[in-house]
């Protein structure tokens, strides 16, 4: 579905990503970890179209997405949710899930989009005329993640989801993806947090200073000594019966 | 009523007639700054030109002036596009920290150009629109309300309100209030952020002509009155803060009632001061404005 073939990006002199390639097949899940600074926000936002790269393909279902202005990528089916969120903060939660299905598209689905989101997120159904700016961090991120959502994408991707985030919320999130995943979305998950990240992901790549030292199956990279070392701590080196259980 | 007090009671009346028109001026400017983040110095001029519209109508066509809205407000809209997507869109492009340097160069050269061009069609003679009705006067006890600057008022909170109404309700108005929060944002959304912009200029230019048609009615027009517009319309603004429209027209009154009230004390070259102070005070003490949010 998604194929990102050398990809070659730079602010000013800086390299940021060298050479990156990935790709989400039809319903992965697919997990983007590393360290901050590896490139990971910049490999999304060339996705989105915000960031122009250098040198590279990017292929979405055989179309050059490079050549796709950002304001069509929902029309052809990719969704974002940025870092950081990005709400409409002034404008309250209807509004800002309608306006995710302002594209044409998206637009003729909206009733079933919002049904789909408001089971998805009960939450929400009560605060639906609240101001999003009035909400905490993890409802802010139901909405964001619901805004992407309205426009009924077949990929999603997401970027920090649970950065700031109760970890009550996190996990609430985290099945949401599992669950809209088994409707048959397809996800790119950047996550900081990578144990949640390797359990729920079926494929994970490693980013470290703008090239993918890694890639593998989610669970057998939960298992990986470098990734114990580098990204679970001390304390995860020690096998953890705890692991096993979480691990799909 | 002491004599006294009823002189400053018509003072303070005029000065709520005029702070309306302060208001429409100001909504157009705060529309355009808000969401194209370009901060429009020809304004004025625009709202000059609106009133040298519904003059031109009035004097070569007999169309009253406020039948005029009807051909002035299109026509500015119409105008706004042209002006976006010759000038303004190509200062839209550049990066979001330059945008309201350009803006300024762009926008006093345009300012410059337009106050010309009016010179050369209209002469540089102060102009107004008069009428049959002009003349009419409502009184209420001792004090006298014009009555063509009170209708003035009516029709600007009634397009303050339908403004209000199109940003809240219309695809395309929450599209534009998404795009003054965060464009990147609104692209994201699969919202064609130029869209946004031209529509949101096209208006902004709208409420311009809008308020140089009552300008001119009330009271009168000449090709310099750009700048003073502008200038009062830009401390409505700072003293709103944006992202409310009816926050901007109640600023708007807010200054034309100080402003009288100033010239009733200080007598009346402190008019223009007091605006001047309202500026500063609001941008040491509360920089996001009265109605607007904090960063």
């Amino acid at each position: 579905m998604l194929e990102i073939r050398g990809l070659d990006v730079a602010y000013g002199d800086v390299p940021v990503l060298s050479g990156v390639g990935l790709h989400v097949g039809e319903g992965e899940i697919v997990a983007l970890l590393g360290p901050n600074g590896a490139g990971k926000s910049s490999l999304l936002g060339c996705v989105a179209g915000l960031v122009r790269p250098r040198a590279g393909s990017i292929a979405w279902e055989g179309r050059d997405l490079l050549t796709v202005a950002p304001h069509l990528m929902v029309e052809h089916g990719l969704a974002v949710v940025p870092e950081g969120r990005r709400l409409f903060g002034g404008m309250t939660v209807e509004e800002n899930l309608e306006l995710g299905a302002f594209a044409p598209r998206a637009r003729a689905a909206r009733r079933q989009s919002l049904a789909r989101v408001l089971a998805l997120f009960p939450d929400l159904g009560a605060r639906r005329r609240q101001v999003v700016r009035g909400l905490s961090g993890g409802q802010q991120q139901m909405v964001a993640v619901g805004r992407a959502l309205m426009a009924s994408p077949r990929l999603l991707m997401l970027d920090e989801p649970s950065l700031g985030i109760a970890p009550r919320l996190v996990r609430a999130i985290l099945d949401a993806l599992v669950e809209i995943n088994r409707d048959g979305v397809a996800i790119l998950l950047v996550e900081q947090n990578v144990r949640a990240a390797l359990t729920l992901a079926h494929r994970a790549y490693i980013l470290e200073g703008g090239r993918v030292v890694g890639e593998g199956a989610g669970p057998a990279l939960l298992h990986d000594p470098h990734v114990r070392q580098a990204y679970l701590g001390p304390l995860a080196a020690a096998d953890r019966p705890g692991d096993r259980e979480t691990a799909r | 009523m002491t004599p006294e007090l009823t002189v400053l009671a018509q003072q303070v009346v005029l000065g709520l007639l005029l702070g309306g028109l302060y208001g429409l001026a100001a909504a157009g400017l705060s529309l355009v700054f808000g969401v194209l983040k370009v901060l429009n110095v020809a304004h004025g001029e625009l709202i000059m030109l609106g009133g040298y519209g519904a003059y031109w109508l009035f004097a070569r066509l007999g169309v009253d002036p406020f039948a005029s809205l009807l051909l002035v407000i299109p026509g500015a809209l119409l105008a706004g596009a042209v002006l976006y997507l010759g000038l303004f869109g190509f200062v839209v492009r550049a990066h979001e920290h330059t945008r309201v340097k350009n803006s300024l160069l762009v926008g006093f050269g345009l300012a410059l150009s337009l106050h010309a061009l009016a010179v050369r069609l209209w002469t540089a003679d102060d102009r107004s629109i008069t009428t049959t009705y002009g003349g009419a006067v409502l009184s209420v006890g001792p004090i006298a309300i014009p009555l063509i600057r009170l209708a003035s008022l009516a029709v600007a909170l009634a397009l303050i309100g339908a403004l209000h109404l199109l940003l809240a309700r219309w695809r395309w108005g929450k599209a534009i209030r998404a795009t003054a929060e965060d464009w990147q944002a609104a692209l994201l959304t699969g919202i064609d952020v130029r869209r946004a912009y031209l529509l949101a200029f096209a208006l902004g230019t709208a409420l311009a002509g809008a308020a140089g048609t009552l300008v001119s009615v009330g009271y009168s027009i000449s090709p310099s009155i750009g700048l003073e517009w502008t200038l009062k319309a830009l401390i409505v603004v700072v003293l709103a803060g944006l992202g409310s429209m009816l926050g901007t027209f109640a600023a708007g009154l807010f200054v034309g009632v100080a402003e009288a009230l100033s010239a009733a004390a200080f007598g009346g070259p402190y008019r223009e001061v007091v605006g001047l102070v309202i500026f500063l005070v609001v941008l040491v003490l509360r920089p996001q404005g009265l109605f607007g949010r904090g960063q």
